[in-house]
């Protein structure tokens, strides 16, 4: 019996206690959940969390004289400096709260829009965005005439570096990056591309929705001016995530949305801003999100992003390994340098037919193009299955999803 | 194949293939969607579409050549999972030579199989359709299944729609 040699540096069973919903069974099985990129459970701290500020400190933030509003303003700010420590932010007013990573994207592109691009202007992206890092710039190139160019990826799955020596210029305004691809699993080298883009002369966004889940981040260190994430991937709530943005172009951009919270006074001819971070915070915020998101933080860091990291790695090896033996079965993105996002085909079953039968086995997985359409393309495939890991997952589950290939395999045989 | 012997929750695994997943792919499905029936394109088509389910990618382009309130000639191209292409296949083997009304008629009482009517499953009118009888125990593939029969539909009027003009759906005539 092949035994997985995966040592996790933390205990996996006192984790898995920690999500209740990892206790439901589904399809009269237990649940194996590998959907966390699409979304991750919810750790009890959180659930309890949210719970406690609705039982014990709402009212509405920034406004009340009344105590609750201070204790709810208190929660909702120290959660706000829980995400700066997080992230190595320098100073919590760079934390702007969101609804998630989409949010944060549309909040920079509709706010630089017309400031920053005009006609002739150019946006690199690259080739393996999720559509939340395309679609906005598309229609900012819309309404500004600037264009969207695309850094390609190797066969391989890592971006084609060499491309932005060849494609950045003095016309690049900026420069738009996934941290880690949601369907390829590659890390990408940020740092590096944020250096590029400043010896150009362009702004550097970096996507990190499903780099935030799984890495120990330092602003200072990556060197990249905005920064988009989502709660509800990193054991957070849902409708809540957060844009880090430079201080000093956060200060010169324009608000991106009008209301209240984010003025300083409003008269009949014209109003001023509040200052960071407010001026990108109208109306009445997620609270009870914010609350959540900064427990998640807290509990992720409990169990120790290095040791996360480790133990993701080593699974994430053992994933590839077990998957490898599988015959028929691609897998899709590098075989180091990534996370444990695995994205494959097998046979010629299709990733929905994988999907359902994966679901009767008690095993979730994502079957689709992942929000991903160029980037299918690129590949030659219309979909593929995505398995993604997370902290609480186990070899016993990837090995549950071997099985269950194994007689996805033996259905779509019984004709040959 | 494997050497592990148990399931996440310790009980030993059950290897055989459960039979809600062995009516779901049955054999005649398989085969359609690997040998697909009336796949092309009609050199004159009267009526044509292109549909997609947008949440997971299928594809299908129906084509259709009406002469005289029947259907001299049908072919599809698509792309997608095993159940909306052999359902798509299947559907053109029923569909040549029959009328307008009878295509409807047979839209109608797919809908019907696929929301559990347990009586169509001997309709012979039905064909290798009634195959999909066991799509009804997964609803979120219903859509899946019925993606070529949106198309038809779109094309020829809905079954309610009763003597309608053929063609006067929403799809583009050529
Ligand atoms: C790489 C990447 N970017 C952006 C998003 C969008 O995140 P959200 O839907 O939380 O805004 C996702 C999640 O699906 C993602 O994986």
């Amino acid at each position: 019996m092949k035994t997985a040699v995966v040592a996790p540096p933390y205990d996996i069973d006192a984790v898995r206690q920690d999500f209740p919903i990892l206790q439901e069974r589904v399809n009269g099985q237990p649940l194996v959940y590998l959907d966390s990129a699409a979304s991750s459970q919810r750790p009890r701290a959180v659930i309890d969390a949210i719970r406690q500020h609705y039982e014990t400190s709402h009212a509405n933030v920034h406004r009340g004289a009344h105590e609750l509003s201070v204790r709810a303003t208190e929660a909702y700010e120290n959660a706000r400096s829980c995400v700066a420590a997080h992230i190595g932010a320098e100073d919590a007013a760079e934390i702007v709260f969101v609804r998630g990573t989409t949010e944060a994207i549309n909040l920079v592109a509709g706010s630089l829009g017309s400031t920053r691009f005009g006609p002739g202007d150019e946006i690199l992206l690259t080739k393996m965005e999720h559509h939340s890092n395309i679609v906005p710039w598309q229609l900012l190139a819309e309404r500004t005439g600037a264009t969207l160019r695309f850094v390609d990826v190797s066969p391989e799955g890592r971006l084609v570096m060499d491309d932005y020596g060849r494609m950045l210029s003095e016309r690049t305004r900026l420069v738009g990056v996934t941290h880690i691809s949601n369907s390829l699993g590659v890390i990408n080298p940020v740092k590096e591309i944020a250096a590029l883009a400043h010896e150009a002369g362009a702004l550097c966004l970096v996507d990190g929705a499903q780099a935030a889940p799984h890495l120990a981040l330092d602003m200072g260190a990556l060197g990249c001016d905005f920064y988009a994430f989502s709660g509800h991937k990193m054991c957070g709530p849902t409708g809540i995530g957060a844009l880090w943005g430079r201080r000093a172009i956060l200060e010169e951009m324009p608000p991106y949305q009008g209301g209240g919270e984010m003025i300083d006074s409003v008269t009949l001819e014209g109003s001023t801003w509040a200052p960071l971070p407010h001026k990108f915070e109208a109306g009445t915020p997620n609270i009870a999100g914010a609350v959540g998101l900064g427990a998640a933080i807290r509990y992720l860091e409990g169990v120790g992003l290095d040791a996360i990291r480790r133990y993701e790695t080593e699974l994430a090896g053992y994933a590839l390994e077990r998957l490898g033996e599988i015959e028929g079965l691609r897998i899709y993105g590098p075989a180091d340098g990534r996370v444990g996002v695995l994205s494959f085909t097998y046979r010629d079953v299709h990733a929905h037919d994988l999907a359902t039968i994966l679901d009767q086995r008690g095993i979730a997985i994502r079957a689709g193009h992942h929000c991903n359409q160029p980037l299918m393309e690129h590949l030659g495939v219309d979909a593929t299955a995505r398995a993604s890991l997370y902290l609480y997952n186990t070899p016993r589950e990837v090995d549950a999803l071997c099985e269950a290939l194994h007689l996805a395999g033996e259905l779509f045989c019984r004709t040959h | 194949m494997s050497e592990h012997a148990d399931t996440p929750d310790g009980k030993p695994i059950d290897r055989s293939i459960p039979s809600a997943l062995a009516d779901l792919f049955q054999e005649v499905i398989l085969d359609h969607y690997r040998r697909p029936r009336n796949k092309g394109s009609l050199e004159e088509p009267t009526h044509t579409i292109t549909m997609n389910n947008p949440l997971c990618g299928d594809v299908i382009e129906l084509s259709l050549s009406v002469k005289a309130d029947r259907i001299d000639d049908v072919r599809y191209e698509g792309r997608g999972c095993s159940i909306s292409q052999a359902a798509v296949s299947m559907m053109t083997e029923r569909l040549k030579g029959a009328k307008l009304g009878e295509a409807r008629a047979l839209s109608e009482k797919f809908t019907r199989l696929l929301h559990g009517e347990e009586d169509l499953q001997r309709d012979e009118k039905l064909g290798d359709l009634r195959a999909l009888a066991g799509v009804s125990k997964f609803p979120v593939r219903i859509k899946c299944a019925l993606l070529g029969f949106n198309c038809l539909d779109e094309l020829v009027g809905e079954p309610a729609a009763g003597d309608r003009e053929p063609g006067s759906g929403q799809g583009e005539q050529r």
